[in-house]
This record gives structure tokens, sequence and C-alpha cells, in this order.
């Protein structure tokens, strides 16, 4: 067993922002076992793919560039991982948590009979194993796990780790064939929706969320426009959501997005257990409430007790100032 | 068409766990301390509306788990499945989700000719949103992840939109297939009284490795978190801006916010 591997997703030529910080974790892993790093592309197209991974830092690429990947499908991409592991033997296969990134891991794990860890924020390796840091219990534990399988498969989530910068670095790629063909693929990709030109929470490096303190549709104005100055997504506590004030998309929490943003400005919420478990590992959370006692005020650095339509707009015009 | 829905039964959503060396327990002093895992009541309700919309016949519940776990299930009954199978067994102890996988799997394969087996998003103790797609290995069918709607089924094919980190994909494929599901899917509904009287009679079948033809357990768990602890406290307590109006209450954050260097 030897090698650590990353899975590079991909999309018009570039590797996903989650990728790009699972190939720093994978370097932790990787230097830390004394092991060469891998990065895995595949795609329909993906030459400059491969380059773009050299760039990164990863001593190898193992790529297949065929039709079938174009577009990911997990019956495509995850036979042939599963066959390149068999072939090859990694000790380490690391992806993003996407969702993308999830499917790949589980079947590949499933196939070889592998330990499989997910949502990493933090790996150590240990002697011949890695350490993997995750959150359980809907964000309100830790775990300290290992993966006791001779190939660990790990996966990473979105915002944990840096993103790997670019090294100068350049290699050649060892291209493989795709493992299985169009016919013998039952899923068929009908259509496509891409989201596009807002801050997606879960990249989000600022956030600024509304709650019921918001008192309605309208009263999101002044938290979307200081999220927009400072160039962040706008998120929400569920009974904004449920009051059908915003888009579920936008809910953070529980049963909503989990983030972890360097900046968390809570405007007129109050901090229930729900909503804390999907943003407490946020690095600066603010709290904006108009009571002093509000349970957003043990989590937080840095509070204002006020009214929210008072602070937020004076945020937003001291921020136009200066940036 | 025979449906399954896979369940698990949770600590509550603000139940308030404690760890003592790696044990965790826990309570909720407001209310009812194990649910039925609040992603899986997704997973109940688009089952029962395989039912309701498009003829399903049998909708069961199953779930791996102690014999508490009787009590999502009957949840699960109440919501309107027609049937319930709990697997319990000493032998099937902390599982990790591969084993997991392959009891699910045995169980759906002794049900024979199901269809459509339904998942949740993730379960809220584990938290690793494996399962589904390990099932759906372990029974060679298609899974199909993160399902916001089921568009069309029958004639052995399937038509669903799902929602992925970047956008909503349509895809097409054939059956027999492992669905998870999230929130966009459904708005579950509220077991109904009678619904609740007549789960409370049923009888769930329980059955046992023995059962499944797993006697010798479900595999070895090549997974170790046997090291579970509290999340260290966020650093310090919190500062709260003072002064003489919003306007200096929000320049002196600024500065603060500039010095943290998160701007
Ligand atoms: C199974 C389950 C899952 C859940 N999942 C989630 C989840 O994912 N995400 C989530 O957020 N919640 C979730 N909840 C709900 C959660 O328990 C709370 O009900 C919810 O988070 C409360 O939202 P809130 O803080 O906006 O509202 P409230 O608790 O009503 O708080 C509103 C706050 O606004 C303040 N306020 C009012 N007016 C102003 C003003 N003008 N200026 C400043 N402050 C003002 C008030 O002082 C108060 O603190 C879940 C609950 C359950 C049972
Ligand atoms: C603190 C802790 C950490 C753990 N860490 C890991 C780990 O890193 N790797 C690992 O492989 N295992 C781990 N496990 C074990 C894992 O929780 C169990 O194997 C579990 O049964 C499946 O995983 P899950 O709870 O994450 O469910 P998920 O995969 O998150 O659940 C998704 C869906 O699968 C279905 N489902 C899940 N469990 C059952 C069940 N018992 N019966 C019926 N349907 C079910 C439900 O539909 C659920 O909505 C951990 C357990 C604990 C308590």
């Amino acid at each position: 067993m030897s090698g650590v591997w990353v899975f590079l997703e991909n999309k018009e030529g570039k590797i996903a922002t989650g990728s790009r910080e699972a190939v720093s974790a994978a370097r932790t892993v990787a230097d830390g076992l004394g092991q060469e790093l891998t990065g895995l592309v595949f795609g329909e197209g993906v030459s400059g793919v491969a380059d773009a991974a050299f760039d990164l830092g990863v001593d190898a690429v193992l790529g297949a560039d065929d039709a079938t990947l174009g577009h990911f499908r997990v019956e495509a991409v995850g036979p042939l991982v599963t066959k390149l592991a068999q072939e090859h033997n990694p000790s380490v296969i690391l992806a993003s948590a996407s969702s993308r990134g999830r499917d790949l891991a589980a079947w590949v794990a499933a196939d070889l009979d592998a330990g499989l860890v997910s949502d990493g924020v933090d790996v150590a390796v240990d002697g011949d194993k890695v350490k993997v840091t995750r959150p359980v219990y809907a964000g309100k534990l830790l775990s300290d796990v290992f993966a006791t399988s001779s190939t660990q498969v790990i996966t990473l989530r979105n915002r944990a780790f840096p993103q790997a910068e670019p090294t100068g670095k350049s290699g050649s790629a060892t291209w493989v064939d795709a493992a299985v063909s169009e016919d013998a693929i039952p899923t068929k990709i009908v259509g496509f929706e891409g989201k596009e030109g807002t801050v997606s929470l879960t990249d989000a490096s600022i956030i600024v969320s509304g709650g019921r303190g918001v008192g309605g549709p309208e009263g999101f104005a002044p938290v979307k426009e200081l999220a927009d100055t400072l160039g962040g997504a706008l998120g929400a506590s569920r009974a904004a959501v449920d009051a059908g004030w915003i888009p579920y998309e936008h809910q953070v929490g529980q049963t909503g997005k989990v983030v972890s943003p360097d900046l968390y400005i809570a405007a007129g919420i109050s901090g229930a257990i729900q909503h804390q478990a999907g943003m407490r590992t946020s690095k600066i959370i603010v709290a904006i409430n108009k009571d002093a006692d509000a349970p957003i005020f043990k989590l937080a650095q840095y509070g204002i007790v006020g009214d929210l339509f008072k602070v937020l707009p004076a945020l937003t015009a001291e921020f136009k100032k200066r940036l | 068409m025979k449906v399954v829905v896979s369940i698990k039964q949770t600590p509550s959503t603000t139940a308030v766990l404690t760890v003592n060396g790696g044990v965790v327990s826990w309570d909720d002093p407001g209310g009812k301390p194990n649910v039925l895992n609040p992603w899986d009541e997704y997973t109940v309700e688009e089952g029962v509306r395989l039912k309701e919309n498009h003829g399903a016949t049998d909708v069961i519940a199953l779930t791996v788990g102690p014999e508490e776990s009787q009590d999502a299930l009957k949840t699960s009954l109440a919501m309107g499945c027609t049937e319930a199978i709990l697997v319990s067994d000493p032998a099937l102890q902390g599982l990790d989700s591969l084993g997991t996988a392959r009891t699910l799997a045995a169980a759906i394969n002794k049900m024979g000719d199901v269809q459509v087996a339904i998942f949740g998003r993730q379960a809220i103790d584990g938290d690793t949103g494996q399962t589904p797609v390990q099932v759906a290995r372990k029974l060679g069918w298609t899974p199909l992840t993160f399902v916001s709607a089921i568009k069309e089924i029958g004639g052995g094919k399937i038509t669903v939109e799902r929602l992925l980190d970047d956008g909503k994909e349509t895809v097409t494929t054939s059956l027999p297939v492992v669905i998870s599901t999230v929130k966009e899917i459904n708005e579950p509904r509220y077991p109904s009284l009678m619904g609740i009287r007549k789960a409370n009679r049923a009888e769930i079948p329980v059955w046992s490795a023995a059962d499944l033809g797993l006697a010798d357990g479900a595999g070895s768990s090549n997974v170790d978190w046997s090291n579970v602890y509290a999340i260290p406290p966020r650093g310090g307590s919190v500062q709260m801006i003072e002064g003489d109006s919003v306007e200096a209450q929000a320049k002196t954050l600024a500065d603060k916010l500039f010095e943290e260097k998160v701007i």
C-alpha cells in the first residue's frame, strides 16, 4: 500500500474550490506518510486540468479523458477509481465532501471494502493511519476517527482547509481508458440547470444572516445590502424561511446548510441550538440583537445590542467608506 | 410496486448530549429524547406519496438498531407506511456505514421484488451521509442521491431531479434504484390520530442477523470512532460593542473586523 490520491472535481477546465482545499489536506497526509501525492483527473477534454493539478503541487496525475466522463456520473467514475485502486493499492483516497465527492467516496469504499470517514475538518498522520476530526451528533460533538482498513477513504468538509496555491510545477500525466462504456451506464443526464451569479453559502468567506427579527420579506433588504457590500452571501434562520420571507436555499442550520465562513454576522437571530449547529465553526461570529440575553451572544466574539434596522445600515455605510 | 423506506432513530434535535470517557448519552428535558431522524421524515413521506400517487402497494419501513428503534418505526407506520421491520441483533452492534449497508441490503433482498429504496440525506447522530450509496452498491442498484423531486416513475424507469452543489440535474435511469432525499422533496405530514392508534397496536417483526444470512455478523467494522468529545468552547466571551451612536458602534466593529483580518 502506497500513495495518497486526491480526486479533483473539475468543470469547464477548472478545478473546483473544494478540490483545491482537498489538495492541501492531501499534501499534509502525503508528507506525513512520506508518500507520493497523485491527483485524479477525469472528464472530457481535461489535459489542461491535469496541468492545473501539477501547478497545485501534486507529484503525479492519473487521468482519463472520455465522453462518458464529461458530466460527472458516479456510475462512470466510481468503477474507474475502484479499478485503479485495485491496480495501484493507494493507502489513502481523499475527496472534497461535495455532492459528487460524497457519492464517489461511498461507492469506492463499498467496492474496496474500505473504511470511509466523511466530512473531515482536520487531518493528521498518526503512524501509518490518518486521524480525521469530524463533527458528529449534528455538530454538537467532535470525534477523532480512523479508517482501519489498508486503504482509507476520506472526504473533507468545504472551507475547513486552505486552498492549495499555484506552485509553477509541471509534469506529464498518466492517461488510462474509461472503465465502463456508455451502453453499460444506465443513468442518462437529461437536464442541468446551473446556479449562477450568486455566492454559494458553503463557499462564502463572509455570510450575513437574518432571522425572525427582520420582521418580513422587506426586512431582508438591509441584510442583503450589507452582504453585498462585503461581497458575502445571504443567510437566514429557519424561522425566516418557514415564514416564507426568503427561500430555503438560504437556511443555515441543522436542517439547512452547514457553513464555516471567516465572518458570520447574525442579525435578529436568537441562536437556537439547531441554528448553531450550522454556523458554530465560523471563524468570527458577530451578533446583532435587541435582546442582550439572546443565546447567540454566548457564541459570538462581538455583539451589538440594538435594532438591526439601525445597526445594519450604519455598518453598510461604514464599510462602503472603507472598502 | 414495493417500496422500502430506510430510517434511523436518533437523538432529538434539542437533545442535550454529554460525553463521559468517550461514551455519549443524552436527554431532552423538554421532549422525547429519541425521534425519527428528522431527515427521514422526508424519506417516509416520499414513500407514502408513492403509494398515494403512483400505485405503490407496499411501503415498508426498515431500520437496523436496538429494540427501542421500534418507536421510530411506529412513527413511520403512523405516517402511512404499510409495514415495518426491525433488524436487531447484538451481533450487529457498532457497525460502520458499510456494515450497516450490508445489513440493510440483505434485509431488502429478503423482502424480494423491491423497486425503490428511499433513504434520508443523513442521520443526525453518525452524520456520515454514506449509507445510501453503499446500500446501492451492495444491492447492485443505481444510486440517485440528493433527490429533490421524483418526476416520473413507471414502466421500469424513473426520472428524478437532483440538487447538487452547483445546480439542479435531471436524470433518467432504470429501476430498481436507491434514492436519498433532500428537504425540498416534500413537506412531511404529521401522523394522524387514527394512524398513531393503529401504529401503537402493530406488532413489528424483528429479524436477526441469522434471518438475514449474516450469522457471522455483517463483516468487521473498518472504522474506529471511539474517541468522541465535546467541542472546545469558543475562545473567550463576547465583547459587546458600545458607543454614543450606532455610527460610532459601526466604526468600532469595523475596526475590530479589519484587525481580525476577516474582511
Ligand atoms: C427539527 C428542527 C430542525 C431545525 N433546524 C433549524 C435550522 O436548520 N436552522 C435554524 O435556524 N433553525 C432551525 N430550527 C428552528 C430553531 O429551533 C429556531 O426556532 C429558529 O432558529 C429561530 O429562528 P430565529 O432566531 O430567527 O427566531 P427567534 O428565535 O424568534 O429569534 C428572533 C430574534 O430576533 C431578535 N429581534 C427581533 N427584532 C429585532 C430587531 N429589530 N433588531 C434586532 N433583533 C431583533 C429577537 O430578540 C430574537 O432574539 C429547527 C427546529 C427543529 C425542531
Ligand atoms: C459518533 C459516531 C461517528 C461515526 N463515524 C463513522 C464514520 O466515520 N464512518 C462510518 O462508516 N461509520 C461511522 N459511524 C457509524 C454509523 O453511524 C452507522 O453505521 C450508521 O448506521 C450509518 O451511518 P450514519 O448514522 O452516518 O447514517 P447516514 O449515512 O448519515 O444516514 C443516511 C440515511 O441512511 C439510512 N440509515 C442510516 N442508518 C440506518 C440504520 N441503522 N437503519 C436503517 N437506515 C439507516 C437513513 O435513511 C438515513 O437517513 C459513526 C457512528 C457514531 C455514533
